[in-house]
């Protein structure tokens, strides 16, 4: 948020009221925190990586909703998006086709660690990363892609032709 | 515990009908998310948590993005008819849906003695073969790890679909001549030098 200070700011004129902004700012971190624990505990509690991802991409939603549309695209542009998405989504693939080298596809070829451990399961975590990376990106490219895509730039277009 | 869901079933009901019934779509989507809700509580009686929160974070998603898609419409109330052959024809089908899912529902095991074949397997060696504390995800992500891969291309293909058909809208209407090529995206240098050929 230190690059553009500008679109942070409560005078700023994009976005909601003042108090929105303020309670969004005290909210954000939590909000990302509390998707990334989701996410990254998803092998020891309740959760995992969908509902992590889409606690992650309700936080850019917010951050759009609150600041404007171009705080967010700033931090995460649609290219962004398409390329994460495609990323994890060829990841999803090539993780599991490493445990070809260790038997069949699929199999959980690292180290099982400890019960209740963070650093357990083999690939399960990996796993829960992959989609929960690959969820918040592609919600959020949905969310942009109704509300922006289908108004903004029709608006901008129009503009271009007069 | 049943009275519980039998009460939050009948809510889920009457939200529903009133989803479908009333004119104004604003409160038609806020009556969608009361379903959802609904069903991320009655999720959690049941005791899956997983599902609850993965419920409740979707239904808020959804009807933040519905909300943000339906304000933007002008015309925010639909028109109510009266189509005697639709609502017939429904009635009928749905007589045949409750005769056979009569018919089926006998075979199925009772309501809370769920049978036990393969997934008293998973529960007894789950922990032990895969290391992950938590059940569901083991279950998700190893033992059926290919129903997770075909979720994940579900998913792929459809954000990648939507993405193609929405971003078209806005791109075609820049000149005459992208209408008339469907599906050719032409570039602005490319596109005048087409200009000029053409002149």
């Amino acid at each position: 948020m230190a690059t553009k200070p500008d679109l942070v700011s409560s005078e700023s004129p994009k976005g909601m009221t003042q108090i929105v902004k303020t309670v969004v700012r005290f909210v954000m971190g939590i909000i990302f925190m509390f998707g990334c624990y989701i996410i990254v505990y998803g092998h020891l509690t309740p959760g995992g990586g969908f509902a992590g991802g889409v606690i992650l991409a309700c936080a850019y939603v917010i951050l759009t909703l609150a600041f404007g549309k171009e705080l967010s695209l700033g931090k995460m542009s649609d290219m962004a998006c398409s390329i994460l998405d495609n990323t994890c989504a060829l990841l999803f693939v090539l993780v599991p086709l490493g445990g070809l080298f260790f038997g069949y596809f699929f199999l959980n070829y690292l180290g099982k660690g400890q019960l209740f451990h963070l650093f357990s399961a083999g690939t399960i975590p990996i796993y829960n990363i992959i989609i929960g990376l690959k969820v918040t990106s592609s919600l959020f490219a949905i969310f942009m892609a109704l509300s922006i895509f289908g108004r903004f730039i029709s608006k901008l277009v129009d503009e271009e032709e007069e | 515990m049943e009275p519980f869901l039998t009460i939050l079933l009948i809510f889920m009901i009457i939200g529903s009908i009133i989803a479908i019934e009333t004119k104004n779509l604003l409160s038609s989507v806020i009556s969608c998310g009361v379903i959802g809700f609904s069903v991320s509580i009655a999720f959690l009686m049941l005791g899956a948590p997983d599902i609850a929160i993965t419920q409740v974070v979707v239904a808020i998603l959804i009807l933040v993005i519905l909300i943000r898609a339906t304000i933007t419409i002008d015309n925010t109330s639909i028109e109510a008819h009266w189509d005697t052959f639709a609502v017939v024809s429904s009635l009928i089908f749905f007589g045949l849906f409750l005769v056979f899912a009569f018919l089926a529902v006998q075979d199925l095991p009772r309501f809370g003695e769920p049978l036990m074949r393969v997934s008293k397997e998973y529960l007894a060696t789950g922990p032990e073969k895969t290391g992950a504390a938590n059940v569901v995800t083991s279950i998700i992500l190893d033992f059926r790890g290919y129903d997770t891969l075909g979720e994940a291309t579900v998913l792929f293909t459809s954000i990648v679909g939507a993405f193609v058909i929405l971003r078209r809208r806005g791109r075609k209407r820049r000149t005459e001549e992208d209408t008339e090529k469907v599906g050719i995206l032409m570039d602005k240098e490319i596109r005048e030098d087409f200009e000029e050929f053409r002149e």
